[in-house]
């Protein structure tokens, strides 16, 4: 169907002309798996398509449309990060020692997603266990970003911010950990947004930091972040954690609060880190817009953040070391024969981890043994607790606070990859988030000189995450950006 | 020189919930192998635990029934160790916070009691089980056990002996099965025990070196490789050795202990707080609902029972020691009101049964309204207590039928015709002349061999009052 033109098809517009009639799931589904043969090749976002898996569910959404039914995602095709499970599929998390894993339940937001219609075309690419901020830790192959080959599309959720930015899924959904989302779909150019913690289930999310995971979508535009969010989110029995709330229609919010004017905070200690000269310019440029719009603009103090990395790199690792321990060649997964079982033991984790997932099970390990637990992850955690609680503070004096996503646009690949230290700082921004719990949204806010996209990030308290999409949607609307990258528009 | 055994004691109490700790797979004992499983207790990525609540209230409950302090709020840790059986490689349990602190059980040997104090209780999974087939060079992995919730008590080392120890299992077990948390089954491995023994000079207060006994699966294995294990050490330390801080295995067919296999590296469990699991809160309102639906504890029902009842110590300690037998008492003393009848009864011929059958009371088809109607036809005289016990009991045990048509079905009814019995006795006497005449030159004991013969005639029946009466009467005129 030659009318079908991907490039401008949000999520919303497509179920518009689902409902007319005028486009066909099936016709929507085999335009998304069209353009991943085109250009797939070139960005490398998928680990696993299915063609005839997603025509069948198109099909099925075709005709449930036809017996009327309507459910809020019926007939879309979606990219799913390759650390969620769908049963019946490949589960790879991008690591060799879940190469052949064929995941035996659906996560609870895939049963969402199910339960609403959705159409999966398949898994994504991501850093290994979702350890990374490129998406060169994958243990296949590295993702591209769609805007400069030759750099990378942020990570962990690499592959699905690559293909919604290439329009090879209308939305996605990724895992964000100390910024995995945000990040990517700062330099890949979509919006990506990390939820409160507990707003959505993590039942079915590999576990990376389970104290800091944390299911999100990607998409087009907010609109469309905002109907992903409500449908994936909600209190779910199979996860403790999962907060027993209400969850709003974020989409009608998004309408009611289209004027409402904020107090936004802009935290200085964000301000005292090496910044990418346009990144600087650009945020400086947001916070005009934010003036220009009506909102009152403040400082805020972050005092805690400076050990923001230090808390992040040392819980992570400790509850990762702990979440990987069960892949051990005994159950499922890649088994490497030993002569003893703890031969077995070694080897096949030797062979099935990578580099970056082995240093952070060392890393985690560290922390929690017994001579170094106090000094290391309880420490950590005390110190995390007075960076909830610089938030919580700032939070009495602003609705929302803006900050950069990444402090570079995407670097070069391989730019970062011998040096770990480096590769962590790009989440500086981010992870203070993550160890809060809060919620926070990256949306495109600009390009660099060299046509790579830019990004910023809205944080909001506790639970408002009606709020954070309700001024990023004020800031899409003002600035209204064409976000096709270049690959895409040539096709 | 002589010495003292030091003895702590780590119990793990499977407790019977209907379903695991962490999902929802049935706990069911002696399923075929891995059915009864999930991808949430075999461990699958992406899964997470959901704490049963029944767990909770059913370690309440115990924590409540040892007096021990329950703590408002309490945290499931994660404790790190590789091995095939444990799918996570962590187990989750409890380390700092535990559910329950405190608390003290009372033992009574030899007739004396003694308290021993308890150090803590916490909620854990169990692992799996490795099944081993000799005749492969692999092993097999059931993971049915895995996620089961288990309660572990640790005792302070307080115990002395190894009769103390029993006495201190068989308390446990008695108040747990009160409770109905736990079978209290040690060959199923429902109830399992570990003992962290050292010894040292009589009247020290330093603990000597510590060894750990593993694998005693009855309350006869922990006596003796508690009684072996203490020899062991205690000529040791005669000969001037110092035992070696390990772990040891007991082997039932030598009835020895044996270093575990392997080495003892130490271990690092790398504890810390679940991240899954959000801390485990204890309502005041919870503690108070769960201390009124408490049942009487063996201690109290003993007490009560010797005070109520008159039953001897001894008496009261063996009824009370199976709440079904303590109820089946009681119930029988409802209906017949001879407390002390009814308890020898059931001590001597339904404990016999019980014991010869290894099952408990509520396994037979025995009802208290059988053994009061037993023994009312004993005391109305249509039976002798022989035959109660010889004829009739075992009938009415083996297939559940009322005392009166065992007797009247198989004419066990007392024969207590004077004409008859006086018939009988009369010739006794007249066909064995040698016998009355030693009765007459004065061996009165010769007696007894008139009523047996006189018993014969009758297969038992006659009443023996009567006959004795009658015989006395005849061989004395
Ligand atoms: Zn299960």
């Amino acid at each position: 169907m030659n009318s079908l033109n991907l490039n401008r098809l949000t999520i919303k517009r497509a179920l518009e002309l689902l409902d007319e009639g005028k486009i066909s799931s099936v016709e929507l589904t085999q335009a998304c798996l069209e353009r991943i043969k085109k250009i797939d090749p070139e960005v490398k976002a998928y680990l696993y398509v299915n063609e005839e898996w997603a025509l069948e569910q198109a099909r099925l959404a075709d005709e449930k449309r036809k017996a009327g039914e309507h459910g809020k995602l019926l007939g879309i095709p979606l990219a799913i990060k390759d650390n969620i499970l769908i049963k019946g599929h490949p589960t790879t998390c991008a690591s060799k020692i879940l190469q052949n894993y064929i995941a035996p339940y659906d996560a609870t937001v895939i049963r969402k997603l199910k339960k609403e219609g959705a159409v999966f075309l398949g898994k994504t690419n991501l850093d290994e266990f979702a350890m990374g901020s490129s998406t060169e830790n994958s243990a296949f192959f590295p993702t591209k970003n769609p805007w400069d080959l030759e750099r990378v599309p942020g990570g962990s959720s690499g592959g699905s911010a690559v293909a919604v930015a290439c329009r090879m899924g209308l939305g996605a959904l990724g895992s964000d950990t100390g910024g995995s989302i945000r990040q990517p779909a700062c330099f890949c150019g979509v919006v990506g947004m990390k939820p409160t913690y507990s707003l959505v289930s993590r039942f079915g999310l590999v576990a990376f930091a389970s104290s800091l995971d944390q299911i999100g979508p990607f998409a087009l535009n907010i609109e469309d972040t905002a109907l992903l969010l409500k449908v994936i989110s909600g209190h779910d029995p199979y996860d403790s954690t999962s907060a027993p709330r209400e969850v709003p229609s974020f989409t009608q919010i998004l309408q009611e609060n289209a004027n409402t004017k904020f107090r936004v905070g802009i935290p200085k200690e964000y301000f005292e880190h090496e910044l990418h000269p346009e990144v600087a310019k650009n945020i400086e440029e947001m916070i005009s817009l934010l003036k220009r719009l009506g909102h009152e603009v403040k400082e805020v103090s972050l005092p805690h953040t400076k050990y923001a990395i230090s808390v992040y790199y040392i819980i992570a690792p400790a509850e990762a070391a702990s979440n990987l321990a069960r892949y051990d060649g005994v159950k499922y997964g890649l088994r490497v024969e030993g002569k003893s079982l703890i031969e077995m033991y070694k080897k096949s984790r030797a062979e099935g981890f990578g580099r970056e997932v082995k240093r952070r099970v060392m890393l985690g390990t560290y922390a929690l043994s017994a001579g170094y637990y106090d000094a290391f992850y309880l420490k950590a955690s005390k110190v995390r607790t007075l960076i909830k609680q610089d938030f919580l503070k700032a939070f009495e004096e602003v609705d929302l606070i803006l900050t950069p996503v990444s402090p570079t646009p995407a670097f070069k690949l391989g730019e970062k990859t011998s040096d770990p230290l480096q590769m962590y700082l790009s989440d500086i921004f981010t992870i203070p988030v993550n160890l809060a719990g809060l919620p926070g949204l990256s949306l495109p806010s600009g390009f660099t000189r060299e046509s790579l996209p830019l990004g910023v990030q809205v944080i909001g308290p506790h639970f408002r995450d009606d709020l954070v999409l309700s001024l990023g949607y004020q800031i899409e609307k003002e600035l209204d950006l064409e976000t096709i990258p270049p690959i895409v528009k040539a096709l | 020189m002589e010495f003292e055994p030091v003895i702590g004691l780590e119990v793990h109490v499977q407790l019977k919930t209907k379903s695991k700790l962490f999902c929802s797979c049935s706990t069911k004992f002696g399923a075929p192998p891995n059915s009864q499983i999930c991808p949430i207790c075999t461990g699958q990525p992406g899964v997470l635990p959901v704490l049963n609540k029944e767990a909770i209230h059913y370690a309440l409950k115990l924590a409540l029934a040892v007096g021990a302090k329950v703590n408002r709020l309490s945290i499931m840790a994660r404790k790190h160790y590789f091995y095939p059986d444990l799918p996570k490689n962590y187990q989750i349990s409890q380390y700092e916070l535990p559910i329950a602190e405190g608390g003290a059980i009372e033992i009574e040997v030899n007739g004396s009691t003694k308290l021993i104090n308890l150090t803590r209780i916490h909620l854990e999974e169990d692992a799996g089980k490795l099944v081993h087939d000799e005749k492969k060079p692999y092993s097999y992995v059931d993971f049915n056990r895995t996620g089961i919730p288990l309660l572990e008590i640790v005792s302070k080392p307080e115990i002395h002996s190894p009769e103390e120890a029993v006495a201190y299992l068989k308390t446990l077990r008695s108040i747990v099965r009160y409770l109905g948390i736990c079978d209290g089954n040690m060959e199923e491995g429902s109830l399992r025990c570990d003992a962290n023994v050292s010894v040292r000079p009589k009247g020290s207060s330093s603990l000597g070196v510590k060894v750990e006994l593993k694998n005693m699966n009855s309350f006869k294995h922990v006596e003796r490789a508690l009684a072996f294990e203490i020899k062991r050490q205690t000529a040791l330390l005669l000969e001037g050795k110092t035992p070696v801080q390990e772990t040891r295995l007991y082997d039932e067919a030598t009835q020895t202990t044996h270093p575990m296999r392997g080495k003892e590296e130490a271990h690092d469990y790398c504890y810390f707080p679940d991240p899954d699991l959000i801390e485990v809160r204890v309502s005041e309102d919870w503690i108070e609902k769960i201390r009124e639906e408490l049942p009487e504890l063996p201690s109290a029902k003993k007490a009560r029972f010797i005070k109520e009842y008159g039953l001897s110590s001894y008496e009261a300690g063996i009824l009370v020691e199976e709440k079904p037998l303590a109820d089946f008492f009681e119930d029988t003393v409802r209906l017949y009101a001879k407390p002390k009848a009814v308890a020898n009864f059931i001590l001597t011929e339904v404990l016999r049964y019980l014991n010869r059958d290894n099952i408990s009371i509520e396994q037979t088809q025995l009802k208290p309204e059988f053994l009061a109607e037993l023994l009312s036809l004993v005391d109305d005289g249509t039976i002798s207590i022989t035959i109660a016990k010889q004829q009739v009991f075992p009938e009415v045990y083996e297939k559940g039928l009322p005392p009166k048509r065992v007797v009247e079905e198989r004419g066990l009814k007392q024969e207590s015709s004077e004409e008859l019995l006086r018939k009988l006795c009369e010739e006794v006497i007249k066909e064995n002349p040698s016998e009355v005449e030693k009765y007459r030159s004065g061996k009165k004991g010769v007696l007894g061999f008139f009523v047996g013969q006189v018993m014969k005639k009758t297969g038992g029946k006659a009443n023996p009052k009567l006959v004795n009466q009658i015989l006395t009467e005849l061989l004395e005129g």
